[in-house]
């Protein structure tokens, strides 16, 4: 185990350290200690270790993460996870805005709530909720999976492309072009593998979530809608 | 991007160390704004005097005998504590407009920075720490305070630029963000009879809230109609002399992180401006919700 504090080191020293783990190390245990809020946290690794964050982080933590479980043991600001390639990300308290943002894999774990604009954008990732998430997720968001056993705010889903949407509770209100949508065997078969690896599948069951997508009707530009853009 | 910071004690036994603990969280958000800084303090009253701050570009010069020379205006006495280029005057309440009106003739080039029985307003360009230390911050006593570090947007990078801003007795406001209607709602206020010192979107903001404050509303409603008639992006706080509050618009992109125990209500753009409060592991911290007003006042 490698224990880094982060308070004495300082911050360019722990990624510059994270950096030169290039593919195959026996460094794969590491601790970071005192975080108390900093940026942009363990951002950048592409290494497959795993890394626990002892307490609450500010912007960007685990940003671009490749390969790596990161665990952070407090909340998350904002853009926690954004542009995640692989690995696993798991945050016991809340998250910020922008979670999981632009996220092309991995998984995204919140145990908490997570606010406003969850998984903008997200193209491949999957983002496991155990709470609520606040307005304005998911927005364009194009491929993944975002499951949210609590309450969507306001206009989820809004431009929404492929991406799949699973809420447990209410939804405030969805966003243009994204719909309800009949859940099937295949859906039910992704929540569960996806409720298992985020660490809810004791709180919630496949068959409570209802689904939301794509309406499809903003893909192409129509004429008969030229009026109203 | 700005970074806004705000402190409210409950325990009367942190008193001493509140300006102590705003200037840490002050500096800690340097990066979010290091074109100015400022910090409204509440604190001090003494029955039956009012407090003036005011502000020269030209200290020596203007606050050379001012205390005198005010005594010969207003025929009572006032005292002056002069902090770099600030100084707080103190008044009888009953003479306030009076001395204020006075100070206009007297000292044409002073700019008041706030009034009221317990504010005091400090604000220079400048990164934080050196405006902290300038104007002591750390050694002032009192039961409440905001502070802001301006990376400016709006406006010029100019002292009177700076936030936080006083429309009214004992109010304040300090703003992340940018108003975009703040022309049309500038006129308004001014044909109500509101007088603005800057061209500066916050500026319009704080005197949005004080006009509705001298129609009787309570803050809560106050803030309640920022929601409604303000156009733009804030996470505004506000002071009083009982307490603060906090909005956010309902788009709530500018950040927020609130922290609450049984000694304070602490605010943060950032959740690193809170570390370094006393018992901040136990603390309940949330962020407020977009487009819903919170205030404490005691």
């Amino acid at each position: 185990m490698q224990t880094f504090d982060l308070g004495k080191e300082g911050l360019r020293a722990l990624n510059s350290s994270l950096h030169a783990l290039k593919g195959q190390t026996n460094m794969t245990a590491w601790e970071v200690i005192n975080p108390k809020g900093a940026h942009a946290i363990a951002a950048g690794v592409d290494a497959p270790v795993d890394i626990t964050v002892r307490g609450s982080t500010g912007y960007y933590c685990a940003g671009m993460n490749k390969q790596a479980t990161i665990r952070i043991k407090g909340s998350a600001g904002p853009g926690v996870a954004e542009n995640m390639m692989s690995g696993t990300v798991i945050i016991d308290g809340n998250a910020s805005q922008y979670a999981g943002a632009t996220g092309r894999g991995g998984l995204l774990v919140i145990k908490g709530n997570a606010s406003s604009r969850c998984g903008v954008s997200m193209k491949g990732i999957d983002i496991v909720v155990h709470g609520s998430i606040g307005h304005m997720s998911a927005f364009m968001a194009q491929s993944g999976n975002l499951v949210v056993l609590g309450d969507a705010g306001d206009a989820l889903g809004d431009s929404l492309y492929e991406a799949r949407l699973f809420v447990r509770g209410t939804v405030k209100s969805l966003g243009a072009d994204c719909i309800e949508k009949e859940m099937r065997d295949e859906h039910y078969a992704i929540l569960e593998e996806l409720l298992r690896k985020g660490e809810a599948d004791h709180k919630a069951k496949p068959e409570e979530f209802r689904r939301y997508g794509s309406a499809r009707k903003l893909y192409n530009f129509n004429i008969d809608n030229a009026s109203s853009y | 991007m700005c970074g806004i910071v705000g402190l409210f004690l409950k325990d009367p036994k942190l008193e001493p160390q509140l300006g102590a603990m705003l200037t840490d969280m002050l500096i800690t958000m340097t990066d979010r704004g290091p074109d100015s800084a400022g910090i409204a303090i509440y604190g001090g009253a003494k029955d039956g005097l009012g407090k003036l701050t005011i502000q020269s570009a030209n200290p020596t010069k203007d606050f050379k005998d001012l205390d005198g020379d005010l005594h010969d205006a207003i025929g009572q006495p006032v005292t002056m504590l002069v902090k770099s280029t600030h100084a707080v005057l103190e008044v009888p309440l009953a003479q306030m407009e009076a001395a204020r009106s006075a100070l206009s003739h007297l000292r044409p080039g002073v700019k008041v920075m706030s009034a009221g029985d317990s504010i005091e307003i400090f604000k220079e360009v400048g990164l934080p720490k050196d405006v902290a230390a300038r104007f002591e911050v750390s050694k002032m006593k009192g039961t409440h305070g905001i502070g802001h570090t301006r990376m400016a947007t709006e406006s010029a990078v100019t002292t009177m630029g700076a936030h936080p801003f006083s429309t009214g007795t004992d109010q304040c406001l300090v703003h992340n963000g940018s108003l975009s209607n703040h022309n049309g709602v500038r006129r308004e206020l001014k044909r109500l009879g509101m007088t603005f010192e800057t061209e500066n979107d916050t500026e319009v903001g704080a005197a949005f809230i004080s006009h509705k404050l001298q129609t009787g509303e309570t803050l809560g409603n106050a803030l309640e109609a920022t929601l409604t008639d303000l156009d733009g992006f804030f996470t505004f706080v506000v002071g009083t002399k009982n307490g603060f509050g906090v909005v956010r618009d309902p788009i709530a992109c500018k950040p927020a992180v609130m922290a609450e125990t049984d000694q304070y209500v602490a605010f943060g753009s950032e959740y690193r401006a809170l570390v370094n409060l006393p018992g901040i592991e136990d603390a309940r911290v949330w962020e407020p919700e977009p487009a819903t007003v919170y205030f404490w006042e005691r």
